[in-house]
């Protein structure tokens, strides 16, 4: 039970004496607050040092991410500190995790500065993840109410205008990143760029660290891609792009960059995650004005989202990017290379694109988000996937989403073209077999065969990869048991 | 050339027994099937000219059906597509798009290069059908 010396002190003048408070006392910990529809909502994870209070260690992330600091300061007095205050109202034991706890905290909307992922994050996730008395601290979730979220303009594009766009429907988009990452001059890239492309791929891809190195020149790049897009749409009749990566040291670069690709007739440019929040919103703007997509490469995100204790999960990073505005967001594959347990990315495809999310605690979705009709923000399958799994992934994925093979068409035994032929041939018999009501995770092996009988770039696919597969344990998967846990 | 445009192109030619069970599958959506026909192929023609309004009162594979094939009969050296459309909120747009008939010939489309400053090349898809007037192309 709690010691009276734990409680919050409601008599003012004992308050704010001089010296230093509980979390608790300073009023953080309000287990009887409900919170409001407009309020800002957060569940971290939490482990607090040996020996100190869960409780109050929840009060000291709520303090420490919105008014507080770690001693009482009597200009408190001069606002109206109870409303500021972030409100720690619930806690809950992790399953099967001794030492960690789930803590909620509700932040009022006055807190934050309309429309800006910059402010919002350095309350959220700013100084308090250095904080001493936890040994670590996880943002597993946000509820961001609708309210704050009309403030923020959304995907650029959305899922519904680029298919649109690119008169393309009914199946998952195919990309393939451009390989050798590094290296290539820009004519021998904007071959690779061809050849996919008129191989049957929609779209080809700079990787996250081609940007404007001594072997291939940003514009040289974009000149030699925009001539292999253009000869493979004359080719094909079909609307196709390449994600052109204007990622750069400054957000002028960054402009001067996107101006060109729009001046080349570009359908999308591409950025990387560690240009960080602004930078993002920034472009996602740029390219509202201008009709591009907006492709997001989630560089860098590993490094706090992968361990489950400490950083953010990516859900949380998902909701902020399709606040931010970018179309496309790297999300995972469940089968390929990159970590990705199924549930959890079904939590993370279902933050992208579903207009409102309930709470499923299976998939890691802690609370309600309804999405007040911001666009939706296409997710991107990509990293050491191939043709053989196509029955896996278009029964995890679904259709919004873009199937990126790299390896998978530029590795393939016949050539590039053949490469894309048999990604494209096996994506389109995977569909249609679904759509006849077909058992495809069942089947899928032999529905690829028979195709493969009549499309030999596909034989030649399964018969290279027929063995890989990437099956490690997940070190980010939901910590979750069916019957709730009492606090 | 081949023109892949559309869900299947990649694969052999859909037979009817096979459109149909598409037909299903949208119709199960709860979408709305329609047809449309063009002798306008550029990737960026969205407006195919209509055969019909679409079909949103239609619920059998073999009513639409009876449509694809009256639109192939009038229609038979043009392009032929089947679209299924979905009104929820969300989404109201289309959601199933596949070619059903196509030209015995497909001349295909010719990349125009206009070059500009700087190596800059502006690039045009004229059709090579497209040259001739309206209903002598294909």
């Amino acid at each position: 039970m709690n010691k009276p010396v734990d409680i919050k002190i409601t008599d003012m003048k004992e308050r704010y004496k001089s010296g230093v408070l509980k979390y608790k006392q300073m009023g953080y910990w309000e287990p009887d607050y409900e919170p409001k529809d407009s309020d800002v909502l957060a569940v971290f994870r939490i482990t607090p040092q040996d020996g100190v209070d869960p409780e109050e260690a929840a009060a000291a992330v709520a303090g420490e991410s919105s008014t507080a600091t770690w001693t009482v300061v009597w200009t408190d007095r001069l606002t109206d500190s109870e409303y500021y205050r972030a409100k720690a109202y619930k806690i809950e034991p992790v399953p099967g995790t001794p030492g960690q706890w789930f803590a909620y905290i509700a932040y009022d909307l006055d807190l934050f500065e309309e429309g800006s992922i910059a402010n919002l994050t350095a309350s959220i996730i700013g100084n308090v993840f250095g904080f001493k008395p936890l040994k670590a601290l996880r943002l597993e979730d946000m509820r961001i109410p609708p309210h704050y979220l009309k403030t923020f303009q959304g995907p650029a594009t959305g899922i519904v205008s680029e298919r649109e766009r690119l008169n393309n429907f009914g199946r998952p988009l195919l990309g393939a990143t451009m390989k050798p990452k590094l290296g290539l001059s820009g004519r021998n890239y904007g071959r690779v760029v061809y050849e996919a492309l008129s191989g049957g791929l929609d779209f080809a891809k700079d990787d996250e660290n081609i940007n404007s190195q001594p072997f291939m020149h940003w514009r040289d790049r974009f000149l030699y891609c925009m001539e292999g897009v253009n000869k493979a749409i004359a080719e094909t009749g079909e609307i196709k792009g390449h994600y052109l990566n204007v990622t750069a040291a400054t957000m002028e670069d960054m402009y001067e960059r996107a101006e060109f690709a729009k001046q080349l007739g570009s359908v999308i440019v591409m950025i990387d995650l560690v240009i960080g929040y602004t930078a993002i919103q920034s472009m996602a703007k740029w390219c509202r004005k201008n009709d591009m997509i907006l492709h997001l490469h989630r560089a860098g995100h590993s490094t706090y989202t992968r361990q489950k204790n400490h950083g953010v999960s990516f859900r949380v990073i998902a909701k902020w990017m399709r606040m931010a505005g970018v179309d496309h967001i790297h999300a995972g594959t469940v089968v390929g290379k990159l970590e990705g347990d199924p549930n959890v990315i079904r939590g993370i495809y279902d933050t992208c694109r579903e207009n409102h999310i309930t709470k499923n605690l299976q998939h890691g979705v802690f609370f309600d988000q309804p999405w007040a009709s911001l666009k939706k923000l296409m997710p991107v399958a990509s990293g050491g996937i191939h043709a053989g799994q196509m029955h896996q992934l278009l029964t995890y994925l679904g259709d919004d989403v873009v199937l990126q093979f790299g390896g998978g068409t530029i590795g393939h035994p016949q050539g590039i073209r053949a490469g894309a032929t048999a990604n494209r041939v096996a994506l389109e018999s995977m569909v249609k077999a679904r759509n006849e009501g077909r058992d495809i995770w069942g089947e899928g092996p032999q529905i690829l065969a028979n195709a493969a009988k009549w499309c030999t770039p596909l034989r030649a696919a399964l018969d290279t990869w027929k063995d890989v597969t990437f099956d490690y344990a997940s070190t980010d998967s939901v910590d979750y048991v069916p019957t709730p846990t009492t606090s | 050339m081949r023109l892949t445009q559309g869900q299947f192109s990649f694969l052999p030619e859909l037979t009817d027994a096979e459109i149909k069970k598409q037909i299903h599958y949208a119709l199960a959506q709860g979408w709305a099937l329609s047809v449309e026909f063009t002798d306008d192929p550029h990737p960026r023609n969205s407006y195919w000219d209509m055969w019909g309004q679409p079909m949103f009162d239609i619920k059998d594979s073999a009513g639409v059906m009876l449509e694809v094939t009256a639109c192939r009969k009038a229609h038979s050296a043009k392009y032929i597509k089947v679209l299924a459309f979905d009104s929820k909120k969300g989404f109201e747009t289309v959601r199933m798009s596949f070619i059903v008939n196509r030209p015995a010939e497909e001349p295909g489309f010719e990349l125009v290069r206009a070059e500009g400053p700087g190596r800059q090349v502006h690039y045009t898809m004229r059709s090579y059908a497209g040259a001739k007037p309206a209903g002598q192309r294909y």
